[in-house]
C-alpha cells in the first residue's frame, strides 16, 4: 500500500509538472513534448487505479495521434517564436487571478464531496479488484451492449471530424497542370487531326 | 496510507485550473491554447475514471472514452482551421483574429 501511494504521487508530481511546462514553455515543439509526458503519466495514473483499458487507449490516442498531430501541425507552421511569448507577462495577474479562484472552488467541492459521503475510502473497498471480470471485459460488455448507439454516436463524429479536416486543408491550386486521362480517352480523330493542303512550293 | 477518491480529484483540479490558466497566459499562440484544452479534457477524464473506479460503475470509463473520441476529433478540426488560417493570414495570433467582426 506504501508503494502504491509513493507511485501515485511520483506520477502525480510529474503530470503536473508537465502540465505546468506546457503552459510555460517558451518553444512549441517542447509543449508538445511535455503534454505527451502528462498524457504518459496519467496513464500511469490509470494504471494504478486499476483502469488499463481507458490507460492504453489514452496511449494510443493521444500519445500516438493526437501529440503527432499537434508536432507536424507546430513543425508545419513556421511561426515566428519571440512574438509569440509578447503578452505573457501582460496576462499574468488576471490568469493568475482566475486560476486561484477557480482552484479554489475546486477544493471547495472536494471538501464537500469528501465530508458527504463516507462510503469513498480506499483503492481496496470499491476499487477493480472487487470486479469479478477484468477491465477491458466488463467496458466491453457495456459498451456494446447498454451504450451501443453512444458508440455508434461516436464513430460518426470522427467520421465528421475527418472529412471535415480534409475539406478544411483541401486546396486546388490554380496553374497546375494534370494528367486528364479522361480527356485524354475521349478526344476523338477529328479533334486531334486536321489534314491541311500545302500549296506546291508555298509551305504551310 | 491509502490513495482515495479526493487524491485523484486534487490532481484533476490542478490539471484543469493549470489549462484555464494557459488558456489566459498564451493569448498569442493558438496552438498552446489547443493543448491546454486537451490538458483541461485530460482532467475531466481523470475525474470520470476516478469516480467510476472508487464507486465500482464501470459506465464512468466508458463515457471517458467518448470524451476521449470527442477530445481527437476537436483536435483534428482546431488543427484543419489553424493550418488553414496560417496559410491565408501567414500568423496565428489569437489577436489578430477579428476577421468575422462585422
Amino acid at each position: 500500500m506504501l508503494l502504491q501511494a509513493l507511485a501515485f504521487y511520483v506520477f502525480a508530481a510529474i503530470t503536473v509538472a508537465a502540465g505546468a511546462m506546457v503552459v510555460v514553455s517558451r518553444n512549441p515543439v517542447y509543449s508538445v513534448l511535455f503534454l505527451i509526458l502528462a498524457f504518459f503519466n496519467a496513464a500511469a495514473l490509470f494504471v494504478l487505479i486499476g483502469a488499463e483499458f481507458i490507460a492504453m487507449i489514452l496511449v494510443i490516442v493521444y500519445v500516438g495521434a493526437v501529440a503527432v498531430l499537434f508536432l507536424f501541425v507546430v513543425m508545419m507552421l513556421d511561426i515566428n517564436l519571440t512574438e509569440l511569448r509578447e503578452g505573457f507577462l501582460k496576462y499574468f495577474p488576471v490568469g493568475a487571478l482566475i486560476g486561484v479562484v477557480l482552484f479554489a472552488e475546486m477544493l471547495l467541492g472536494l471538501g464537500i464531496v469528501g465530508a458527504g459521503s463516507a462510503t469513498i475510502t480506499g483503492l481496496n473497498a470499491h476499487g477493480a479488484q472487487v470486479l469479478p471480470i477484468d477491465n477491458t471485459r466488463a467496458i466491453g460488455r457495456v459498451l456494446y451492449t447498454q451504450y451501443f448507439y453512444l458508440f455508434q454516436v461516436a464513430g460518426i463524429v470522427l467520421l465528421v471530424a475527418m472529412i471535415g479536416a480534409i475539406v478544411l486543408t483541401l486546396r486546388t491550386r490554380p496553374g497546375v497542370r494534370r494528367q486528364k486521362v479522361g480527356d485524354q480517352i475521349n478526344r476523338t480523330k477529328e479533334q486531334a487531326m486536321t489534314v491541311v493542303k500545302v500549296p506546291t512550293r508555298g509551305g504551310v | 496510507m491509502t490513495i482515495g477518491l479526493a487524491h485523484y480529484l486534487t490532481v484533476a483540479s490542478v490539471l484543469f485550473t493549470l489549462g484555464i490558466l494557459g488558456i489566459f497566459l498564451n493569448r498569442k499562440n493558438v496552438i498552446v491554447i489547443l493543448m491546454c484544452v486537451e490538458l483541461m479534457l485530460l482532467a475531466v477524464n481523470i475525474n470520470l475514471v476516478a469516480f467510476s473506479v472508487f464507486q465500482g460503475n464501470i459506465v464512468g470509463q466508458v463515457f471517458a472514452m467518448l470524451v476521449l473520441t470527442v477530445a481527437a476529433a476537436e483536435a483534428a478540426i482546431g488543427l484543419a482551421i489553424l493550418v488553414v488560417y496560417f496559410r491565408g493570414r501567414g500568423t496565428i495570433e489569437v489577436e489578430d483574429i477579428n476577421a468575422m467582426k462585422g
